[in-house]
């Protein structure tokens, strides 16, 4: 049976890629991963944020710990030794990819269009096989034209490709009013394949202090169908790689999103909970299913109930929504 | 032989450098100005840098310098080459070991920054008090005078202590030479190597202890041998001069520089000779070589070599011609009859004629002087004072130079506008900033750039702040073609280029005082260009047309913003300084901080170059220069120092100060014994603050906890009646009160002292009053201060007119209640935000009128008592606290001594109340002897007991009677404070707190715990918490936080509390009431965050709540009185952390940094601390819940 797969251009020995996630902090957890069977990794994320605060830590800590007391020049000694979160990144990932023998995919996240981009060149340089860009980006600004934040995903892409040659992904978030065609315009920039969807931290509200704080709460299987409508819709229309990721625990989820047209599965929450080995689980269940069904090889049933090839094109659509809620039943307790 | 490089470096790294090549053992301890040696080694063996014997130097801090000091020694005794660095109390510290080590021919160099001592008062600044009181331990004694010699001659003594076995300390100027940035000739590993051969390491080896070949050394001896084998040394100290001229000889060979034991400077046939040692010789140096190119004969001799002190070599130095002999001292002692350099020299040169000695043709006149105390400027004009003196007839002797001495009348006049040759040809340039602005640190940048980047010598000394909230600094540099000696300040129309890096200065301080004619004026003004002018004062702007100086401004703040470099305005100044400066051609200039940015940052930095490149170029752009116009038309004058309304002390004397012309103030205005009066930071009006807080009194609901907070006593609650507020100014605020802790009908006001706010927001933060529809709209709101400052001023005014509320009638229990008790406490110099200062001014709302305080030297005696302005306030009746510091290591036995003596008095006046009853009256003398003081009615009470004894006594004649009026006031119950920080009570202090702990007295000890040396810059105490950044523990705190609650608790008998007041208020409240009237020793472990905690400090309440939430803190009160109750007495007021310490650790960059310096440990020593607080609330929690109440039965039976 060929579990292989293809995914921006690398060939991967089967179809499940660890995104973004603590477990590739340290190279002990990133191997288990690898002999759970991961095809490829994608690192944890460097933050544009964490970028820009560490240089102004580190300029704080050189330059500006001056009171103007004679007794004190500075409070925090400065070790040579310092290193930036981009150059931890860095040291991390030539150690990845000297343990490794899979792909290992830097990240990047970041919104802005200024100098962070350009680390996308170091990341290269330290041996990535291919760049995440997680372009995280809130349009808070209620005077921006969607069409603005469309622009931003493309401008950041096109910056990034001018430094860069490796492939480069792109993860999305699930809030555009035409997905589809934001893949369109970064298929003609030039991405190599998108990654859907990005999962946001949400600010809550601490009902003690009034305070807004931020939230992330692990996925469940239940968010994997989004990623699975848009991958249904997007396949064979894109000639990218496409990625699901958001919401796959278990092989049934990993299944329904590759019958749906993706390339590659990503998981995250699933090996949180229960360890990297849980990937081993999964893919066995992948195996199973495809042995059970008869299948010869991921390439095969890639797509086949994707928007183009299901029997009711119409279910990935607005009609699907009615059916929902007209099958809604609430719970006894709530008074309807 | 490697080729040295110049290097642009102060003295205190010229020396650590050596020293850190050349041994292989450290013991620090920190202490201005010497701290930074210790630091800069504690770095590098961090680093890992090799001595130059390939071995990493061990560097360890002590606990005190005592232990410093022994540790040395008990190294040095197992073979080891070891060093150590100090400065004045520190080095007074090491005497006992020095006699040791000298005692037992133990090779050492330990290096000094030479610095006063305290005595009327401490000062931090140089002289030489600290090094001539160890002139008698047998340690050699080897000055250098300047940067470059710092280095050289830490090598020499390294080499000569090696040869001749006699240990050496060698110093120089604390400041002047310790912090002068200035260039020197590096030396390289290769010479060092040459003058320390191995086998003079080995032979200092091969004497160190060991079982394999066991020796005895420090034994006790008899009368019969002593005295001998105290002479049994003389051969080693005769010999040592020579050993030490021939490593400087040697030294000579390899580097090209020679020095001598004496140096002789001057004309060959000088009549007129001054001799010195220290950073004055080169200023001495400047002076000859001025005056004998005129024709003078003059001349000076350096002592390099003061112990042991050789006469005849000293002899040979000085010209045969000389006449008139000047000895200055850089130090005092009082009653002595000449200081001691002058005495050796007086006593050379008589030996040498009483001997039958020919050098001079007669008997020279030789008279001392005293110059330079605690850095006191020591200037060319001074120095041709001193040698027109000698030309008088009668020259005085034991004069002063530098001051005006119109009490003894010992002072010498100079003339200030005195300028020699050296200066000309130097380009002066003097700078004023904010502490915190980064003018400095530009400063030193630019230094770097000039005097490494080009042929140019260049010069930099900083002038500090005694403040830490809005610190002016002052920077004077110096650059030149030919090297820079110099050691003084630039002085008035000298500087070719003054820059005003803050606008608000302009109206404080004479800064064009300085400017050369023809000069460069640069001010950052927020105005446009053609309003700039309006900005000045009048003065200013006629000094500006009367010196022909061209004024240029800049809008730094708005270009560093346009550049994303917020508020980092300097190196927006960096660049106008450059471009307008002339110093450099421009545009290399400007390439040259480019380079200088890029090499500072490099790939670390990618964004912070980009915008200093983007600052750098919009500076030239937005520089212009402004049209003078040919009169003055400013409206205004500078500033008064002080408000019109201080006394007249404060006018005179600390307004003179204020103004920075305490130099001029003359010995007869400076009280005698150390004494200055309270209250006077309230009449320094400095408008730190941006913004200052709003009160919305329909949604305050009068919690008192905005007072509570607030670390300068700035904003203030007042409980009032309505008739008393009917004069109010029209602003002036004020509502019913809340609530039954007051009578009805009375008015509450919460008032901001809007030009004594530092803008800290802390109490927005802690303001609990939220407007429902919109939760940030608070009861408190900051807003801009000028637009508020007229009238919130008249408020201020108006508010402190009111009537205080009845301390009788205040409900203490709870916040609202208590906090309108007038603060004792305000006002002072500490950082915006500060977190100890609002457990001292609690501590003088509740208790103030009858408190005494110990303070131990730190940062709450600097912004406790440093001058000029004094914090601690009287209340309306004269009452307030009673302030000294004594030292560092003995503040809980100095205040267990007030406590003795308060009682003992206290006894006295009983027995005398006792003896004179029929006279007093038997039940006012009952009530007096048996008054309960345990509540403020009690007390004032007894107060009006006390009033009524002193009426009664004036009409009685006898001595018992002006006795008991003499100790009368001691009746009433007063309150021993001893305060301090972490450093004191965990480390240097710690003997003696515990021994106070023990003697069961009634003091109450209060630790502003900020778990590191917070004054002297952050080193590491044993309050450090585990994993902790800190200086000395660069690489994280290995172990945990002493438990001092838990050692306090084991004696049984001691009140113990640990609090945060930001995160639990009125518990800490609740705490400083129990400890106060517990009636034996109380332990106040007060938890405050500090700038060292790499935290701003606006979240100094956050940070305090997270410290509780994650265990990091455990509040907890231990009473034993509660025992007797039946009752555990300890209170675990802390629940189960909520929430794991890593989440508090990642809001604090001494935690967070570690994992950016040493990841694998700082996740190591994370889930240490984590283990070590889970431990930690375990045992508390068991030990609060054990039951007494058997214990208690079994004490009844």
């Amino acid at each position: 049976m060929d579990l292989s797969t293809t995914y921006l251009g690398l060939k991967l020995a089967n179809p499940f890629v660890p995104s973004a996630s603590p477990l590739s902090h340290n190279v002990d957890t990133a191997k288990r991963l690898e002999d759970a069977g991961a095809a490829a990794i994608i690192m944890y994320s460097l933050f544009e944020e964490q970028i820009a605060t560490d240089e102004d830590n580190l300029d704080h800590l050189m330059h500006r710990q001056d009171i103007g007391h004679g007794e004190a020049h500075s409070y925090l000694p400065v070790h040579e030794a310092y290193k930036t979160r981009l150059e931890d990144y860095l040291e991390n990932l030539s150690s990845l990819k000297a343990a490794l023998s899979i792909p290992v995919i830097a990240s990047l996240n970041g919104s802005s269009i200024g100098g962070w981009v350009e680390h996308g060149k170091h990341l290269q340089e330290a041996g990535a096989d291919a760049l995440e860009l997680n372009v995280y980006y809130i349009a808070a600004d209620i005077e921006q034209e969607g069409v603005a934040v469309e622009d931003r995903y493309v401008s950041i892409l096109r910056e990034l490709k001018r430094h860069v040659s490796v492939p480069i992904n792109m993860k999305l978030s699930p809030q555009f009013s035409s997905v589809g065609h934001l893949v369109k315009q970064l298929e003609a920039a030039g991405v190599n394949g998108v990654s859907l969807f990005n999962r946001f931290y949400q600010p809550d509200i601490d009902l003690a202090t009034l305070q807004v704080t931020p939230t992330l709460k692990l996925s469940s299987s239940a968010e994997s169908l989004l990623a699975m409508r848009w991958i249904a819709i997007l396949f064979g229309r894109v000639g990218i790689s496409l990625a699901a990721t958001g919401g796959v625990h278990t092989s049934q989820d990993a299944i329904k999103i590759l019958l749906a047209g993706a390339d590659v599965v990503h998981m995250c929450s699933a090996l949180l909970v229960h360890g990297p080995e849980r990937l081993s689980e999964v893919l066995d269940g992948l195996r199973m299913w495809m042995e059970e069904n008869e299948y010869d090889s991921v390439e095969q049933l890639k797509g086949s109930v994707s928007q183009i090839h299901a029997e009711n094109p119409a279910a990935f659509e607005r009609a699907n929504y009615m059916k929902v809620l007209e099958s809604f039943e609430p719970p006894a307790s709530v008074w309807r | 032989m490697s080729q040295s490089r110049k290097v642009t470096i102060e003295g205190n790294e010229a020396a650590a450098s050596v020293a850190h090549k050349t041994n292989e053992v450290i013991a620090i301890y920190p202490i201005t100005p010497s701290s930074t040696m210790g630091e800069m080694a504690d770095a590098w063996s961090d680093q890992s840098r090799e001595n130059l014997w390939g071995a990493v130097p061990e560097v360890i801090e002590m606990q005190s310098e005592a232990g410093a000091a022994g540790t040395v020694h008990g190294a040095l005794q197992t073979g080891a080459l070891t060093t150590t660095f100090t400065s004045s109390q520190g080095l007074l510290l090491m005497i006992p070991n020095m006699y040791k080590i000298a005692g037992e021919l133990t090779s050492s160099v330990i290096h000094v920054a030479a610095r006063s001592l305290a005595a009327q008062a401490l000062s931090i600044f140089g002289d030489h008090s600290d090094v001539m009181a160890v002139r008698q331990t047998g340690f050699s004694l080897l000055s250098s005078n300047n940067v470059q010699e710092v280095m050289d001659f830490a090598l020499i003594a390294q080499r000569a202590t090696l040869e001749s076995r006699v240990p050496i300390a060698h110093f120089f100027d604390g400041f002047r030479t310790s912090h002068e940035v200035n260039e020197a000739e590096e030396i390289s590993d290769d010479m060092m190597r040459a003058l320390l051969p191995d086998e003079l390491i080995r032979a200092h080896r091969e004497r160190g202890l060991s079982p394999d070949a066991p020796v005895l050394r420090g034994t006790s001896q008899n009368p019969d041998v002593y005295f001998q084998g105290r002479e049994s040394v003389n051969p080693y100290y005769e010999a040592m001069p020579d050993i030490v001229q021939a490593a400087m000889d040697q030294f000579a060979e390899l580097t090209g520089r020679q020095y001598g034991l004496f140096e002789y400077e001057g004309a060959k046939d000088a009549e007129r000779v001054l001799i010195i040692m220290g950073s004055g010789a080169d200023a001495v140096e400047e002076t000859v070589e001025h005056l004998t190119a005129r024709g003078e004969k003059v001349g000076l001799v350096k002592v390099r070599l003061y112990r042991p002190f050789a006469p005849d070599r000293l002899l040979a130095t000085i010209p045969s011609t000389a006449i008139r002999i000047a000895v200055l001292d850089r130090s005092k002692e009082p009653g002595s009859d000449g200081e001691p350099l002058y005495k050796d020299v007086v006593t050379a040169i008589a030996e040498h004629i009483s001997a039958g000695g020919s050098h001079f043709a007669a008997m020279p006149r030789i008279v001392g002087g005293r110059y330079g105390l605690s850095s006191k400027e020591f200037t060319p004009g001074m120095i041709k004072a001193v040698f027109d003196e000698l030309n008088s007839e009668a020259p005085k002797n034991h004069f002063t130079i530098g001051i005006h001495d119109d009490v003894s009348h010992t002072s010498l006049d100079w003339d200030a506008g005195f300028r020699v040759d050296a200066g000309k040809g130097v380009t002066k340039c003097m700078f004023f900033g904010l502490g915190s602005d980064g003018t400095v640190s530009a400063n030193k940048n630019s230094i770097k750039i000039i005097g490494e980047g080009t042929d140019l010598y260049a010069q930099g000394y900083f002038v500090y702040d005694s403040k830490k909230a809005g610190a002016v600094t002052i920077s004077h540099l110096r650059f030149g073609e030919n090297p820079i000696r110099s050691p003084y300040l630039i002085g008035d129309d000298e500087a070719h280029f003054v820059a005003c890096h803050q606008p608000v200065f302009l109206e404080r301080y004479d800064m064009l005082d300085h400017a050369e004619e023809g000069g460069v004026f640069l001010l950052n003004s927020p105005h446009d260009p053609d309003k700039a002018w309006g900005q000045l004062p009048r003065r200013m702007q006629q000094q500006i047309i009367d010196k022909k100086l061209e004024f240029y401004v800049i809008d730094a703040y708005q270009v560093a913003k346009e550049s994303g470099m917020g508020r980092r305005i300097n190196t927006v100044m960096q660049t106008c300084f450059f471009a307008i400066s002339g110093i450099l051609e421009r545009d290399a200039a400007i390439a040259k901080i480019k380079q200088a940015v890029e090499a500072t940052y490099g790939k670390k930095g990618k964004s912070i170059v980009e915008k200093n490149f983007a600052a750098i170029d919009a500076a030239l752009s937005h520089l212009h220069k402004v049209e003078t116009p040919a009169k003055a038309t400013s409206g205004f004058e500078m500033m008064p120092p002080v408000t019109g309304n201080a006394p007249d002390f404060v006018k005179r004397i600390t307004g003179e100060i204020i103004a920075g012309r305490g130099d001029g103030l003359p010995v007869s205005a400076i009280p005698v014994d150390g004494t200055w009066p309270l209250g006077t930071a309230a009449f320094e009006k400095r408008n730190l603050a941006l913004e200052i807080p709003v009160w919305d009194e329909d949604l305050c609901i009068h919690c008192g906890k905005c007072p509570f907070v607030c670390p300068h006593a700035a904003i203030r609650s007042k409980v009032f009646s309505t008739e008393a507020a009917e004069n109010a100014p029209e602003t002036f605020k004020h509502v019913p009160v809340k609530g039954k802790e007051f009578e009805a009908g009375m008015q509450i006001s919460y008032q901001v002292a809007p030009e004594d706010c530092t803008g800290c927001g802390l109490c927005v933060e802690i303001c609990p009053a939220h407007d429902k529809s919109n939760v940030s709209h608070k009861a408190l709101n900051m807003a801009p201060q000028p637009a508020l400052r007229e009238a919130e001023r008249e408020n201020w005014d108006f508010f402190l007119n009111l009537p205080e509320y009845d301390r009788d009638q205040i409900r203490w229990n709870g916040m609202k209640g208590a906090m309108i008790a007038e603060p004792l406490f305000e006002f002072s110099g500490a950082c915006v935000g500060c977190g100890e200062t609002p457990y001292i001014k609690l501590a003088t709302q509740l208790f103030g009128d009858r408190m005494i305080v110990a303070n131990a030297t730190g940062c709450s005696s600097i912004y406790g008592g440093n001058l000029p302005t004094t914090p601690y306030a009287a209340n309306a009746e004269g009452r307030g606290p009673a302030w000294n510091n004594s030292l560092f290591e003995d503040n809980a036995e100095f205040g267990l001594g007030f406590r003795l003596a308060i009682d003992k008095q206290a006894d006295y006046g009983r027995a005398l109340l006792a003896r004179m009853e029929a006279q007093v009256g038997g039940q006012l003398v009952r009530e007096l002897i048996e008054a309960d003081q345990s509540d403020e009615p009690g007390i004032h009470g007894q107060r009006r007991r006390v009033a009524e004894l002193k009426g009664i006594l004036k009409g009685i004649d006898s001595v018992d009677a002006r006795n008991l009026e003499s100790v009368s006031d001691r009746l009433v119950k007063q309150s021993v404070w001893i305060i301090g920080g972490d450093g004191w009570a965990y480390d240097i202090g710690f003997g003696g707190v515990d021994h106070v702990m023990a003697s069961g007295r009634d003091v109450n000890i209060l630790v502003l715990d900020t778990e590191v040396y917070s004054n002297t810059g952050g080193q590491m105490s044993k309050a450090t918490p585990t994993g902790a950044i800190a200086k000395f523990a660069a690489g994280g705190k290995p172990v945990a936080k002493k438990d001092m609650a838990r050692i306090a608790m084991a004696y049984g008998h001691v009140y113990v509390t640990q609090v945060a007041f930001g995160s639990k208020d009125v518990l800490t409240l609740r705490a400083f009431m129990e400890a106060e009237s517990y009636p034996g020793p109380s332990l106040i472990i007060a938890y405050s965050p500090c700038i060292a905690h790499g935290v701003d400090l606006s979240h100094c309440i956050r940070q305090q709540d997270l410290a509780v939430n994650s265990g990091h803190v455990n509040l907890m009160r231990y009473d034993p009185r509660r025992a007797d109750k039946g009752l555990n007495p300890l209170q675990l007021d802390s629940k189960k952390p909520t929430i794991p310490f890593k989440e508090f650790a990642e809001t604090e960059t001494r935690f967070s940094m570690l994992w950016r310096t040493h990841p694998q440990q700082a996740a190591r020593l994370m889930t240490k601390a984590q283990n070590e607080i889970d431990e930690r609330h375990h045992q508390l929690q068991q030990l609060s819940a054990m039951s007494y109440e058997k214990l208690a039965q079994e004490g009844e039976e």
